[in-house]
């Protein structure tokens, strides 16, 4: 076992690229479903939107990188939201679930078919979009940085990450503590109630698609830069799944809690990710339990399973409050 | 026994179900090799009747370099795949043999071949072919006609697997997203009966349905007595279910590739049928097997559910819970006999779908969002409303390929789920109730 990298592993994950990407995702899906109470499954459609906003505006249309970051993270999923939400959000909370879960579901059809290849690249997906962006870095490609754990355009990705993290809980705790936020939750404790004291749920509940739309795309958005591709099978429906556990691990409700589990659910995946590809590569687990391909599997069991644990056992988190995020009471 | 115990004891119960059809963790040892030369390499794909990955397997490609000197051959193996490794950097032509391509699956592009790639030192070049769509041949049947009964054939398999969907739903309130692995589960399992043998039995695919049925209504059973029924108990809310029931999907769907492995699979039975030719459209044996066994089953389930004391009792709860228990119904023993009819019809939803296309891990997860369009469109709770909505989706997600591309057309169903939300959200059956 190599400690070592072991522990680089963790840190990465707990600080790095994955945590950002999925850390303003899960920003995003706590305004929906933390205060406002909208079981949105298709956070990663909104990424997508993100992702492919900035790449096809670039790359298909050769438009500024400016334009393509503002399309990206307000244009393409502000119509996004407006679709989704439109025909689901008077309906019972379920339809909007199953609705978020198909558009993620059509929008990776579509962006894969090849009849739209022009514009989307379809299964390849789009590149060479993200030239702008590594133009500004302070970083030399070739040198690693902070103790070794990022390589140049790695480091330049996180700490712009890292200031759109702040940015993006900044903006969030804001929003919770005003008048607006007051009115949200209100909706999702008792959405008669709030319509009877005049406030219109409705238009509320879409106010807060769209916004936490938005904070999906940024990460999206943010992911393909890091990654300088936007791919359709970067946004299969179960990446929604990751957001939701990292949501409900720190804490559905609370300002921290989304990023406070990214990081844990990722230092968490990282560090099972690197134990077991190293016990099967010095063969403490045997080949015919688990090969190499099989590892990468895991992750996505543990996904499921924490989903189930947390949800039936402690769906407040680890900051949470039961009496605020008691799922029970619902 | 307490719910943490019944969620794992169920869990465990499936892996080691499936770790008896497990033919993918030896097969997939050593198959990772170093790719780290210079190479050219492909997956030759095309797409079925029912837009559906097929990877031709068995087609030959050969790779010559400037001067004409024939660098290497590749054969695609059983996903299509193909690689050549080459010499060194330089431009190269790779041509594929028409010939060795199955009946009715034509070059998109036969201009595109020989193609002309410029490789550099160390790079994995890859190279598409793109195929056309693999067609039936046709004489005289009428397109439409044709693509109507191909329609008819999912919708029912659709229905089949969606009446447990919609009688879960309308007896416990629960949407339940693992549905779809139940569906995979069926096929899956009658695979293991059929193919891969349980002790080195194998059986023909009929006996292994039978079985696979079984098993999955079982299943179907121990997943409600083991999950959640202690959930119900415990008083979870229908949001907390519907999240772990979401969990539950993924787990079982990365637990069944984990044993499964990523390939697709054939049964060993029926796979290549002479068509009969019914002047306006064709029809293998087996699609017509399925078409006439399907509707025969969901006659006996409506039957069932119009005639029989379980079947009133089961529209008595999902109609009303509280008057149905205040009347003397046991309400937990109805929902769990709805456990294990939806696990069985769905299970063998699972095997009929696996006879029409390739098996696969995720098979169930796709066919899921046609469930949730056919029971939306016929009005969530209501069986019979599953069942012609489902109809309905199967023929449309058909017939559209009449004007949208065949591999839009799943899209073009999902749309019109949110379509009818926004018309007439209760659905064609369901009552028109204020649901927000």
């Amino acid at each position: 076992m190599d400690w070592g990298a072991i522990l680089d592993n963790i840190l990465r994950g707990a600080f790095g690229e994955q945590f950002i990407y999925f850390g303003l995702a899960a920003i995003g899906l706590n305004i929906h479903f933390g205060y406002t109470g909208l079981l949105n499954f298709g956070q990663a459609v909104f990424m997508a939107a993100g992702a492919y906003g900035l790449a096809m505006m670039v790359a298909t249309w050769g438009l500024s990188f400016w334009i393509g970051v503002f399309v990206g993270v307000f244009v393409f999923p502000f119509i996004l939201a407006i679709i989704l939400g439109a025909p689901t959000l008077r309906l019972r909370a379920d339809y909007l679930a199953i609705v978020t879960i198909a558009a993620a579901e059509i929008f990776r059809l579509i962006v894969r078919s090849p009849t739209f290849d022009e514009w989307t690249g379809s299964s390849d997906g789009l590149t060479a979009f993200a030239d702008r962006f590594y133009e500004f870095s302070p970083f030399d490609p070739g040198q690693r940085y902070l103790f070794g754990l990022f390589i140049g355009n790695q480091m330049w990705v996180v700490i712009v990450g890292w200031v759109v993290l702040a940015l993006g809980v900044t903006i969030s705790w804001l929003l919770v503590r005003s008048p607006w936020g007051r009115v949200v939750k209100a909706v999702r404790e008792d959405e008669d109630a709030a319509r009877s004291l005049g406030k219109n749920a409705y238009s509320y509940k879409m106010q807060a698609l769209i916004i936490g739309g938005m904070f999906g795309a940024a990460g999206g958005m943010l992911r393909a830069i890091g990654t300088q591709s936007a791919q359709p099978d970067n946004f299969i429906t179960d990446v929604t799944f990751f957001v939701w556990v990292a949501l409900i691990l720190g804490g559905a409700g609370t300002v921290i809690g989304p990023i406070l589990g990214a990081g844990i659910l990722y230092a968490v995946l990282n560090f099972t990710d690197i134990v077991l590809r190293q016990a099967v590569n010095a063969d403490y687990i045997p080949a015919a339990i688990m090969s190499g391909t099989q590892v990468g599997q895991v992750r996505f069991m543990l996904i499921g399973l924490a989903l189930v644990l947390l949800a039936a056992f402690r769906p407040q988190g680890i900051l949470g409050s039961k009496e605020e995020m008691a799922l029970d009471d619902r | 026994m307490s719910l943490p115990r019944t969620l794992f004891a169920f869990v465990a119960a499936v892996i080691a179900l499936l770790a008896l059809a497990s033919p993918a963790a030896a097969e997939l040892v050593g198959q990772e090799d170093d790719s780290s030369g210079t190479e050219v390499r492909g997956t030759l794909r095309t797409t079925s009747e029912e837009g559906e990955d097929v990877f031709v397997e068995d087609v030959t490609l050969v790779v010559t370099d400037e001067a004409g000197t024939e660098v290497g051959i590749g054969v695609t193996d059983s996903e299509g795949n193909w690689s050549v490794e080459l010499p060194g950097a330089g431009t190269y032509s790779v041509l594929l043999d028409v010939s060795t391509l199955p009946e009715g699956v034509p070059l998109r592009n036969p201009d595109n071949n020989p193609l002309t790639i410029e490789v550099g030192e160390g790079d994995s070049r890859p190279t598409l072919f793109p195929l056309g769509e693999a067609t039936a041949s046709t004489g005289t049947t009428i397109e439409a006609v044709q693509l109507f009964v191909d329609g008819l054939k999912l919708g029912l398999i659709i229905a089949m697997s969606a009446i447990g969907l919609s009688l879960i739903y309308g007896t416990t309130g629960l949407t339940n997203f693992a549905h779809g692995e139940m569906v995979t589960f069926g096929a899956l399992m009658a695979y293991l009966f059929n193919v891969t043998g349980v002790f080195g039995l194998s059986t023909s695919l009929i006996v292994a349905g039978l079985l696979s049925v079984i098993v999955s209504a079982i299943a179907g059973g121990l997943f409600n007595g083991l999950v959640w029924a202690p959930l119900r108990h415990r008083g979870a809310s229908l949001i907390a279910a519907l999240i772990v029931s979401i969990g539950f999907s993924i787990l079982l769907r990365y637990v069944m590739l984990y044993q499964f492995g990523g390939r697709s699979r054939f049964y060993s039975d029926y796979q290549l049928q002479e068509k009969y030719d019914f002047r306006w459209f064709t029809l293998a044996p087996k699609d017509l097997f399925i078409i006439l066994f399907s509707t025969a089953v969901l006659i006996v389930v409506g039957i069932g559910l119009q005639k029989t004391r379980a079947g009133k009792a089961m529209r008595a709860v999902a109609d009303n819970r509280d008057l149905a228990e205040s009347s003397g119904i046991d309400v937990e023993q109805v929902i769990r006999w709805v456990w294990i009819v939806g696990g069985g019809l769905a299970g063998l939803g699972g095997v009929l779908f696996g006879l029409t296309e390739a098996l696969s891990w995720e098979m169930g997860f796709r066919i899921l969002l046609l469930m949730f369009a056919g029971v939306t469109l016929g009005g969530l709770g209501s069986a019979y409303g599953a069942l012609v909505g489902s109809v309905i989706v199967g023929i449309f997600i058909q017939m559209s390929t009449l004007v949208i591309p065949s591999d839009m057309k799943n899209v073009g169903a999902l749309l019109t789920l949110i379509l009818i939300l926004l018309i007439r959200p209760q659905g064609l059956l369901g009552r028109p109730e204020r649901v927000g």
